[in-house]
């Protein structure tokens, strides 16, 4: 077992333990110190602590023969006949790991009349398109479509299995990690390879203002999720590439305890995916009389208005409208962040809009660190203005005299 | 009707940043609470006894301070609780985690249905139900906003699937993970708390567990690794604008026309 070592006569001084760790998995009662089960093994206590009062201790170290994997797989979500966007995402980035760790791209799409997006796939450069073409895949049903994805692991042995962030795949990727007993990790913001083929996995951690660097070294395939709009679309090429594959499973490994009785689309919302330009409200613009001004500015530049969680917590703005880890992806053209601290979990869902403006009045803020344009101020005062000037054509008047 | 909940102790506060000078980790305060969205699962369990009869247990793997979180089921409701720790659990990333909740569910008996919340605050992975579920073999539903129907055999439920709502029907035994619109939590009640302050937790550890293999738990039974923790990125062709309100306006109005994204208003 691995584990880490306590040295009591290394630790003098027992009070400073206890903040050593993030997770409270230090426990020390009089002389007694202990790690508990909350334990990450993040290790901070090893390289924070003092020398030698924490070690890390590994005894087996697992490897796997990393030469009888190869290749990026890329799960396809199929949604009313049509590929989901958020899995052209991934063949983008799948591409663009195969390349560097010399590899193939090999595409999966389970359903059921799967010609036309096979087809399609070839139009994104894909390697191989493997497809499940078959009546009983018709409606996701997690069984079958487990059965499916292992069928397909063992067939093609995938080093790296990549699966949209969607309510599909984030029951089926860590139902088939589950199976393969290998990691799998979920909404990946960075995702990049090593050329022997290690998957470098980067998420926001633990809850916090932190980032995580994971990966998965002694097992196979490496699973990991992303979110709709993180990585951007590829280019449909206009000639196809790769070869289809049609597979099938015999009946009895398609049976399923659930009979899905009824889909309805939900009503079409205008997504904020879709925005070009969104202006986000935080807890620094707070009142619903104040997030009038918010509105009026969105009207005038033709943008949709968005919030950080504790304005849909506080019921002033829609739950669709949240931006963040736990809430939407977005990359607009430009995203203008009003009162906004711009935890980790917000900026997650933000920092590849192509522009971006904050205005918050605390020149600490953390949301500063993301902005391309970082304005130190009031936005109760200076969005007031704003909206005067461009009611009042003042820039106008303005841009005429410089003329 | 049996059903077991499955709910976790996170940090109060996830105010939780990295020194970036010195590494070391800030943070504001050691206190904990129940996992916010197993509240709703804890919900969804009751109203289900409430139809459906049986009973309600709630499980929780964590370090012995997690039994406040099993006492607070008490106090909304619950009639049995279960605490799986043991220091081999350390370490242990999703995969060990739902491995060792689907041992501990299994050491304690079968179960009609398995609740989870949607995600943990701390943890925000959203992947322990499906994974516990396949180490149970049993199907699973996650995003599950309403319960329309339950039966003696099966339970409907409608799940949201993002662009579409389906209704799906599901024999037991199966495990549902559900969304905050599910129901409003009940808050815990002072006579329930006098009622159950007595009430016995069933402490588990690896010895309870069928699987003794300490490898397949903790770090060893991990496949993920944390290389490194580190502060977000910083935006490093960044402009910072001071100066007084009206100033900012200006210059921020002429910056969208600039940019094209305000067109004069014409
Ligand atoms: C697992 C997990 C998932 C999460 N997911 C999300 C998510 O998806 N989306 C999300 O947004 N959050 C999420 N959060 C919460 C997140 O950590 C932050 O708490 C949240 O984003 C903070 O929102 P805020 O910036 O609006 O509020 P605050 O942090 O309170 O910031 C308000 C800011 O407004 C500034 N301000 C005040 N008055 C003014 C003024 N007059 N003019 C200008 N500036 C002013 C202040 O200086 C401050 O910086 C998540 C948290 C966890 C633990
Ligand atoms: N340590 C744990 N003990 C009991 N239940 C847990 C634990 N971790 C996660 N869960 C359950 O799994 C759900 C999803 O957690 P997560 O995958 O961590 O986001 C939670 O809402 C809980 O119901």
């Amino acid at each position: 077992m691995s584990y880490i070592e306590i040295n009591n006569d290394k630790l003098p001084d027992k009070t400073i333990l206890e903040a050593l760790c993030p997770f409270n998995s230090i426990e020390v009662s009089g002389e007694e110190v202990s790690i508990n089960s909350s334990c990450r093994m993040c290790k901070l206590c090893v390289k924070n602590g003092p020398q030698g009062g924490f070690v890390f201790v590994e005894n087996t170290v697992k490897t796997i023969d990393r030469s009888h994997w190869s290749g990026i797989a890329v799960f396809i979500e199929i949604e009313e006949h049509k590929i989901h966007p958020v899995s052209l995402e991934m063949i983008g980035k799948a591409r663009e790991l195969a390349q560097k760790a010399q590899q193939k791209v090999i595409a999966l799409v389970i359903g059921n009349n799967l010609t036309n997006a096979a087809k399609e796939l070839q139009y994104y450069q894909v390697d191989k398109v493997c497809a499940y073409d078959d009546k009983a895949l018709n409606d996701f049903r997690i069984e079958p479509y487990t059965a499916v994805m292992e069928d397909f692991i063992h067939r093609e042995k995938p080093a790296v299995f990549l699966v949209g962030g969607t309510t599909m795949g984030r029951n089926l990727a860590p139902r088939t990690a589950a199976r393969f007993r290998t990691g799998l990790t979920a909404d990946c913001t960075v995702l990049d390879i090593r050329e022997n083929g290690e998957l470098d996995q980067i998420r926001p951690a633990f809850g916090g203002n932190i980032m995580a660097h994971i990966q998965t070294p002694a097992h196979r395939p490496q699973f990991a999720t992303v979110r709709y709009k993180i990585f951007p679309t590829p280019l449909r090429k206009n000639k196809t590439s790769g070869i289809i594959e049609y597979f099938s499973l015999p009946a009895n490994k398609l049976t399923s305890s659930i009979t899905v009785l009824d889909i309805h689309h939900k009503e079409k919302e205008t997504h904020l995916e879709n925005a070009e330009i969104i202006i986000a409200a935080g807890r620094g613009i707070g009142t619903q009389e104040n997030l009038k001004l918010i509105d009026k500015l969105s009207n005038l530049l033709n943008a949709q208005v968005a919030g950080t969680r504790p304005m849909i917590e506080s019921g002033l703005i829609d739950p669709r409208k949240q931006i963040g880890l736990s809430g939407r992806t977005v990359r607009p053209k430009l995203l203008i962040a009003c009162g906004i601290s711009g935890s980790v979990q917000f900026t997650a869902g933000m920092n590849s809009a192509e522009r971006i403006i904050a205005i918050n009045s605390d020149p600490n803020a953390a949301i500063f660190n993301t902005a391309h344009v970082g304005i130190v101020g009031d936005a109760l005062e200076i969005l007031p203005m704003l909206i005067s000037n461009i009611e009042s054509g003042k820039s106008l008047a303005m841009e005429a005299a410089n003329v | 009707m049996d059903i077991m909940v499955l709910i976790k102790q996170v940090p109060m506060s996830s105010d939780v940043g990295v020194d970036e000078e010195t590494g070391v980790i800030k943070r504001e305060s050691g206190d904990t609470k129940m996992n916010p969205y197993d509240l709703y699962a804890l919900e969804a369990a009751f109203q289900t006894r409430e139809k459906m009869g049986g009973t309600v247990s709630v499980l929780t793997m964590g370090p012995p301070q997690a039994e406040q979180v099993i006492r607070e089921a008490f106090m909304m409701g619950a009639d049995k609780g279960y605490l799986l720790t043991d220091r081999a659990f350390a370490g242990s990333d999703v995969l060990a985690t739902s491995y060792a909740l689907a041992q501990g569910i299994q050491s304690i008996g079968k179960f009609n249905l398995i609740i989870c919340g949607k995600q943990t605050t701390d943890g925000d992975t959203a992947q322990v139900a499906s994974e516990c579920s396949e180490f149970l073999n049993i199907p699973c539903i996650t995003n599950v906003t309403s319960i329309p129907e339950i039966n003696n055999d099966s339970i409907n439920v409608i799940s949201d699937m993002g662009q579409t709502i389906e209704t799906v029907k599901m024999l037991y035994p199966c495990m549902i993970a559900v969304d905050k619109e599910i129901y409003q939590p009940r808050l815990p009640s002072y006579r329930r708390k006098k009622l159950t302050l007595n009430q016995n937790i069933t402490r588990l550890n690896l010895s309870n567990l069928d699987d003794k293999d300490n490898n397949q738990y903790g770090l060893d039974g991990s496949p993920t690794r944390v290389v490194k923790i580190f502060p977000p990125p910083v935006q490093d062709e960044k402009e910072i604008w001071n100066g007084e309100s009206d100033q900012l306006a200006d210059r921020l109005l002429n910056l969208l026309k600039d940019e094209k994204f305000y067109q004069g208003g014409i």
